[in-house]
């Protein structure tokens, strides 16, 4: 089974990508999502992450299951809580033997986590003030 | 009976993050909505954009519920 979490920590991006390296597998991409300072030409001065943890992990531990049962090894960590822009609130980490598998699916686990992953941001300005950001509908995972 | 009912996001704001909502038996999960409408007509929106989770699985509307269910709210996500 590939490792995946929900964390309150800072998330180390090679130590999420050791746990996916395998002499089978000559590629391993290592995707990092970071927060942004500015959204919808607003300055950020901050993101708190929440979530619906118990789901949230059991939908991060079901994305990795698919992309092993396609062959390809991953890892995926969620941060939540209060990040400051340029930090980390996701990290994927795929591999497999050739590159190709490795890119596209970290791609797929990440669009997949947006939509099926119960976690929101609280975007708080620079000038303090507090908003949800509520972009997808929320889909279950067997949904195309 | 009663349900659990978990709000996140700007339905936790709007309704409380947790809250215990009396139904009558047999009550389907169109049935717990249409209560919370009926009590803040002004959440009918919000509510009606949720996906709703029952036992950390998301459900139909035409769900039916069961005594000490944990139904989640989960309005639009914004996760990565």
């Amino acid at each position: 089974m590939g490792f995946s979490a929900v964390v309150e920590t800072p998330i180390e991006g090679a130590a999420v990508l050791a746990t996916v390296a395998d002499p089978t597998c000559g590629a391993q991409v290592l995707f990092l999502g970071a927060v942004r300072n500015h959204h919808g030409g607003r300055e950020i001065a901050a993101i708190d992450y929440r979530a619906y943890r118990p789901m949230a992990e059991q939908v991060l531990a079901t994305l990795v299951a698919a992309a092993q049962e396609q062959g390809v090894r991953a890892a995926i960590v969620h941060r939540i809580g209060r990040l400051v822009p340029g930090e980390v609130s996701v990290a994927i980490a795929t591999a497999s033997a050739h590159r190709d598998a490795a890119y596209e699916m970290s791609r797929i686990l990440l669009e997949r986590l947006k939509r099926e992953a119960p976690i929101w941001k609280l975007e708080v300005g620079v000038d303090g003030a507090a908003a949800w950001r509520e972009d997808e509908p929320l889909v279950a995972g067997s949904s195309p | 009976m009663r349900v659990t009912v978990l709000a996140f996001a700007s339905l936790g704001d709007a309704l409380g993050q947790q809250l215990e909502v009396e139904l009558e038996a047999g009550a389907t999960v169109a049935d717990l909505l249409a209560v919370l409408v009926a009590r803040r007509p002004e959440l009918g929106a919000l509510i009606g954009r949720a996906a709703v989770a029952l036992n950390r699985a998301i459900v139909p509307a035409h769900t039916t519920l069961e005594a000490g269910a944990e139904v989640a709210l989960l309005p639009p996500v914004s996760g990565g």
